[in-house]
């Protein structure tokens, strides 16, 4: 009931209210150079070793080699965590995460896929998501807190021993943690398709509205 | 940041007078350069905004402020998960520092003239014979190496804690770090905590036998709570002290702590 009325109120407020507040928009960009870093530092690393048997290009990895990559990886780390924090805990407090996401209903999904592979899915209204961008939002969201959390159990296998367990040991959390980066990339392709075919949502994320 | 949308205090002008006048462009210059550098905030800049500040400068500092959160979170009591028999990795996987990466170039140690030095803040200097140190009291562990290159191997290891060792020749408990310097020229080095960790052993055995030339004999230090780089072969001499010493990958920039 609450979300329905916050929705409506959204709703009216079309045109001259905020759809991005400030915080969501600098912690937007802010997220998204600190995961460019993360993923091109993580392809140099794995190309120390490729675990899976191939390489990322030399023109995708940052980092001149394997000490450049590590020093990347592990000082933008920080960098992601304090912002993906203060993201995540206003997502939660405010309401965002729930009026903005929820629900998400497998037929809806299905339906509003459909209309977007032919080409029908409205995208005039900035202030809602679609079912099918409720459920990759909320999807990445998901990948974000399993990158953070293998990445963490393979940090620190002996201090977080219990979270390096729970994934299946080291070598189990590190393929986790490839994953879920894959997940993040594949979500990140369609993220800026979608962007640039809609122009209006990028102006939304830059400009507030 | 300098609208002039409320007139100034009155006094505004002789502070500035007082303070920032005496300042020239150059000294002002670098005060903007060194608020500019602060925090994570740089590394956003990349490394050719501000110039004066490179990125290795930021990530140097993000490597030692890596080095006192690790310290920070190292438990001297947690232990490394050790493993069942059935779990160990054959073949064991080799790896070293030098080129090209094979056993072959794996210094020969004769046991018999083989000497351990002990040097630094101890007060018993004398040197060890094989036959002294494999006399000492052995614990083994079945652990795993993790490699800073991402792979990680389950091996059989056994020797002397190192604590043991440490307070057998009266080394200074307190000192900061203990060094390694080892018979094919590697060197590298850890913080004391570590050192006193039950887990961290002088290894004289692996796989039951005699510690093998290509995995560091006569002995290698054994640290499951630390990447296999802080692992070193052929050790030759253990020093005690409060400077920091580094190591050989340490000063290609591998992070100094690097704690599991």
């Amino acid at each position: 009931m609450s979300v329905l009325i916050r929705r409506n109120a959204m709703r009216v407020g079309r045109g001259s209210s905020i759809i991005h507040p400030v915080i969501v928009r600098i912690t937007h960009w802010v997220n998204a150079a600190a995961m460019v870093i993360m993923i091109m530092s993580g392809w140099q690393i794995h190309n120390a070793y490729p675990t899976l048997p191939f390489e990322f290009p030399a023109v995708l990895a940052l980092g001149s080699d394997l000490t450049g990559a590590l020093r990347w990886h592990f000082a933008a780390m920080w960098l992601l965590a304090v912002n993906g924090s203060i993201y995540f805990v206003y997502g939660l407090v405010s309401g965002r995460f729930v009026s903005k996401l929820m629900p998400i209903r497998p037929s809806d999904v299905i339906r509003d896929f459909r209309a977007a592979l032919a080409g029908r899915l409205e995208h005039g209204d900035q202030s809602t998501y679609n079912a099918v961008q409720r459920l990759l939002y909320a999807g990445v969201i998901g990948a974000g807190i399993l990158i953070v959390l293998t990445g963490v159990s393979i940090w620190k296998p002996v201090q977080f021993r219990i979270l390096t367990t729970l994934f299946g040991d080291f070598d189990a959390a590190r393929l986790i943690h490839f994953a879920a980066m894959s997940v993040i990339v594949l979500f990140l392709i369609v993220h800026v398709v979608m962007a640039i075919l809609v122009p209006a949502s990028l102006r939304a994320m830059i400009r507030g509205r | 940041m300098s609208r002039n949308s409320r007139p100034p205090h009155p006094d505004t002008v002789p502070i500035l007078r007082e303070t920032a006048g005496h300042l020239d462009s150059s000294t002002r210059r670098l005060f903007l350069r060194g608020a500019l550098g602060l925090g994570t905030l740089t590394l956003l800049c990349g490394c050719d905004v501000v110039d004066g500040i490179s990125a290795e400068t930021v990530l140097s500092r993000m490597s030692d402020f890596n080095d006192r959160v690790q310290a920070w979170l190292f438990s001297p009591q947690r232990l490394a998960r050790e493993y069942p028999e059935s779990a160990i990795t054959r073949p064991f996987p080799f790896n070293s520092f030098y080129t090209p990466n094979s056993p072959d170039q794996a210094p020969v140690i004769d046991p018999v003239k083989y000497h351990l030095n002990v040097s630094g803040l101890v007060d018993d200097r004398s040197d060890w014979t094989l036959v002294r140190l494999y006399a000492l009291p052995r614990v083994t562990q079945i652990t795993r190496h993790i490699c800073i290159e991402g792979w990680s191997a389950v091996g059989k290891w056994s020797g002397v804690r190192f604590s043991d060792f440490l307070r057998l020749v009266g080394a200074d408990l307190r000192a900061k770090y203990v060094t390694f310097h080892c018979d094919d020229r590697y060197t590298t080095s850890i913080d004391m905590p570590t050192a006193l960790h039950p887990q961290t052993i002088l290894a004289f055995w692996f796989d039951d036998a005699v510690l093998p030339r290509r995995y560091g004999f006569p002995m290698k230090l054994r640290v499951p709570t630390k990447l296999g780089f802080k692992n070193p072969k052929h050790i030759g001499e253990i020093e005690v002290g409060n400077d920091y010493t580094g190591g050989y990958w340490e000063t290609y920039g591998y992070n100094w702590f690097s704690g599991l």
